[in-house]
C-alpha cells in the first residue's frame, strides 16, 4: 500500500498551505513542507516531522458519530505529547476529519469536534495551549476512497500536522 | 375530451393550486397521477432575416423546459399536420386537434442589433380559443435562452396555475479530481445546466454556496486564508469579502434571511457548534442557540420569523425549528434515523430534508409541525436539497459509490416523480437554486 506516501504528501502540501498563509499561526510559521515534503527531514532524526509522523503516530482514530478518545487513541496522544515536550519549536494544527457517510455542514461541525478532543487531550497532558490549532475538513479530505468501513474507520480521524517557528 | 385535460400530480393534502382559470386547458396539481399533456410548439417565426436560428433555438428551449417537467409532453414535429408561418394568422385548429396536441404555442422573432423580440401565443386546442393574451418579452440576444424560459414560465403559469422556475440560476459547488485529490470551485449556471460559469478558482475548497433573496450576491464558505470562513460575493462582478465574525475557530453554513441582510450561520468555537445572526455589515452578532451539541445547516421560513436547523442534542441528527432571534427550539422530525439539511420551502407549506437511515440517504419533505414525512429518493448518497423558485421542484447532490464516486446533481419534484439528472458538464454537489429572475 502507499499509505506512507500518501500520508507524507498530504502533510507536505498542508506544510505548503501553512506557510503561504499568514493566518494560521499568526504569520511565525516555518514552511515545514516545502517541494516534496523535504521539509519533513528525515525520519531517523528523532526531532523530525517524518519521525513524529512515522514513529510517534500523527493520528488517532475515532468510531461513528463519535468525538471520544479510546484508550488506544489516548496512547497515540500520550506520545505526541512526550514529543512535542521535548521538542518544544514546533507547534501543531490539529486537522479533524469525518468519513463520507454524513452531510457536509454537519461532518465539518464533527470533525472540530473531533479535533478539539485531541487538543484538549494535549492540553491536559501539559502541551502548551499555544503551539496548538485546529481545523476540521469534514469529509472533504479523505486519505481512503472506498465505500466500506475499512476505509471509512481510517478517515474518521484527526491528525496532529507539525509546523515550526512559533517565536517565543 | 375535457377528461384528458387535466392532468394531476401528487401533492400534499391541503396545499391547494393557489389559482383559479375558468379554461379547461389547466394540470392540476392535486393528489393522483396521470398522462402527461401532449403540447405542440413548431418554430417560432422569423420576421426579420437576422431571426431565423433563433426562432428555432428559441422554440427548442420552451419545449424542453415544458417537457422536461413530466407534465407536459411535446407532440414531434413530423406528426404536425400543417405548420404556423404567420403569427397572426387564425390558427388551424382542425390540423391540431387530429395530433392530439391540447396545447398550442406559436411564437415569434425578431433580432438585430444585439437586440431581440419575441411573441408569444397559448392556445387551448380543444376549446378552440386562446388561452390567456399574446405576450411580448424583449432582451438582448445573446440572453436568448433567458427569454425562451420565461416564455415557458408563462406557459406552466397559466396551465397549471402555479408560478414558474425556468429563468432560474443555480449556484453550486463543481467539482474535478479523485475522491482523495478533489478540487472545487463555486460554479453558476441556468438551471437547465446552461451557460456554466465559475466564480471562484479551485486553490481554496468552497463550501455549500447560498443566494441572496433577489439572487444578487452569494454566501458561501471558504478555506482560502487556511480556516473556514464566510464569503459574500456579488454576482455581476464577482467581487467577494469576508465577513467580520465573532472569533472561533471556523464559520460556515451561512444563509440570508428573507430581507437580504440578516445572516445565519454557524460558528464553532472550542469546538462546539452554535447557530448565530447578524447583519452582512457584521454588526450586531447575537448567538441563537447555546448547547453542547452541534447546531447547523439553519434555513429561515419564508417570512422571517422562524428557523428550522438540525442539531444533535437529542444524541442522532434531527430537526428543529425555533423563533427567529432563538429561544427553545421544538423538534419536529420523529422518524426512524437521521435528518439534516432542512430548506423551508419558498411556499412556506414544506420542509425539505435529508435523510440517513440503515445505510441509505435520502431527500424527503414534512409539513412544518412534522406531520407527512414523505421520501422522494434513496441511493447510497443523497445531499443537500434546494428548492425552485415555486416549490415544486428539488434539486440536490448524488454522489455515488466507492473508490470512482462521483457527485452530480439531481431534480426531482415533490410528487417523487420525474428525478432526472442536471447536466453539469463535470462533478457538481451543494446546488442553491436562486429565485425567479426579473
Amino acid at each position: 500500500m502507499n499509505l506512507l506516501a500518501k500520508s507524507l504528501l498530504l502533510t507536505a502540501a498542508l506544510g505548503l498551505a501553512a506557510c503561504t498563509n499568514p493566518n494560521r499561526f499568526g504569520g511565525n510559521d516555518v514552511n515545514l513542507g516545502g517541494a516534496n515534503g523535504a521539509g519533513l527531514g528525515s525520519a531517523s532524526d528523532p526531532t523530525s516531522a517524518a519521525y513524529f509522523q512515522q514513529s510517534v503516530g500523527d493520528r488517532v482514530l475515532f468510531a461513528v458519530d463519535q468525538a471520544s478518545l479510546s484508550p488506544e487513541a489516548q496512547a497515540v496522544l500520550d506520545s505526541q505529547t512526550n514529543w512535542l515536550n521535548s521538542n518544544g519549536a514546533y507547534t501543531a494544527i490539529i486537522e479533524g476529519h469525518a468519513d463520507e457517510q454524513g452531510t457536509r455542514e454537519y461532518n465539518l461541525a464533527l470533525g472540530a469536534r473531533r479535533a478539539q478532543a485531541v487538543q484538549d487531550y494535549l492540553i491536559s497532558q501539559g502541551v502548551s495551549a499555544a503551539r496548538l490549532k485546529t481545523i476540521s475538513y469534514g469529509k472533504e479530505r479523505p486519505i481512503e476512497v472506498c465505500s466500506d468501513e475499512s476505509c471509512y474507520s481510517r478517515n474518521r480521524r484527526a491528525v496532529t500536522v507539525l509546523a515550526a517557528g512559533l517565536s517565543g | 375530451m375535457l377528461r384528458a385535460l387535466t392532468v394531476a400530480l401528487a401533492l400534499l393534502a391541503g396545499a391547494a393550486p393557489a389559482l383559479a382559470q375558468n379554461g379547461p386547458l389547466r394540470i392540476e396539481i392535486t393528489e393522483g397521477v396521470i398522462e402527461p399533456l401532449p403540447f405542440a410548439v413548431p418554430k417560432f417565426v422569423a420576421e426579420n432575416s437576422g431571426a431565423g436560428g433563433l426562432a428555432t433555438e428559441i422554440a427548442r428551449v420552451v419545449a424542453a423546459d415544458l417537457a422536461g417537467t413530466g407534465l407536459f409532453r411535446e407532440i414531434p414535429e413530423q406528426a404536425f399536420i400543417s405548420q404556423i408561418t404567420s403569427f397572426g394568422a387564425p390558427v388551424q385548429y382542425a390540423d391540431w386537434k387530429a395530433i392530439n396536441a391540447q396545447a398550442l404555442i406559436s411564437g415569434a422573432v425578431t433580432a438585430g442589433g444585439g437586440q431581440l423580440t419575441v411573441k408569444f401565443r397559448l392556445y387551448d386546442v380543444f376549446a378552440g380559443q386562446e388561452l390567456g393574451s399574446g405576450l411580448q418579452f424583449q432582451g438582448t440576444e445573446d440572453g436568448w435562452r433567458r427569454i425562451a424560459h420565461k416564455v415557458a414560465d408563462a406557459v406552466y403559469s397559466r396551465i397549471t396555475g402555479e408560478g414558474g422556475y425556468f429563468d432560474s440560476r443555480v449556484v453550486h459547488v463543481a467539482e474535478t479530481g479523485g475522491k482523495a485529490d478533489r478540487k472545487k470551485r463555486l460554479g453558476i449556471m441556468d438551471y437547465d445546466g446552461a451557460n456554466v460559469q465559475y466564480l471562484t478558482d479551485s486553490n481554496a475548497l468552497v463550501l455549500a454556496p447560498r443566494f441572496s433573496p433577489t439572487g444578487d450576491r452569494i454566501l458561501y464558505t471558504s478555506y482560502e486564508t487556511g480556516f473556514p470562513r464566510i464569503y459574500v460575493m456579488d454576482v455581476a462582478n464577482v467581487g467577494k469579502r469576508e465577513l467580520p465574525i465573532p472569533p472561533g475557530d471556523m464559520a460556515f453554513a451561512p444563509r440570508f434571511g428573507p430581507d437580504g441582510r440578516t445572516v445565519i450561520f454557524s460558528l464553532t468555537q472550542g469546538g462546539n457548534t452554535d447557530l448565530w445572526r447578524m447583519d452582512i455589515s457584521g454588526s450586531g452578532a447575537q448567538r441563537l442557540t447555546n448547547a453542547p451539541s452541534i447546531e447547523t445547516a439553519p434555513s429561515f421560513s419564508p417570512d422571517g420569523s422562524q428557523i428550522v436547523f438540525e442539531s444533535d442534542r437529542s444524541g442522532t441528527q434531527q430537526l428543529y425549528i425555533m423563533p427567529a432571534n432563538g429561544g427553545e427550539p421544538k423538534r419536529i422530525s420523529f422518524g426512524q434515523g437521521r435528518y439534516g439539511t432542512p430548506v423551508w420551502s419558498p411556499r412556506g407549506d414544506l420542509v425539505a430534508f435529508t435523510k440517513q437511515n440503515n445505510g441509505r440517504f435520502h431527500i424527503g419533505v414534512m409539513r412544518t409541525d412534522g406531520s407527512e414525512e414523505r421520501l422522494l429518493t434513496a441511493s447510497f448518497l443523497d445531499e443537500g436539497p434546494t428548492w425552485a423558485p415555486n416549490g415544486r421542484v428539488l434539486m440536490f447532490a448524488r454522489e455515488t459509490q466507492g473508490a470512482s464516486g462521483e457527485s452530480s446533481l439531481y431534480s426531482v419534484d415533490i410528487s417523487g416523480r420525474n428525478l432526472k439528472r442536471v447536466p453539469t458538464g463535470g462533478g457538481a454537489s451543494d446546488p442553491a437554486w436562486s429565485p425567479l429572475q426579473p
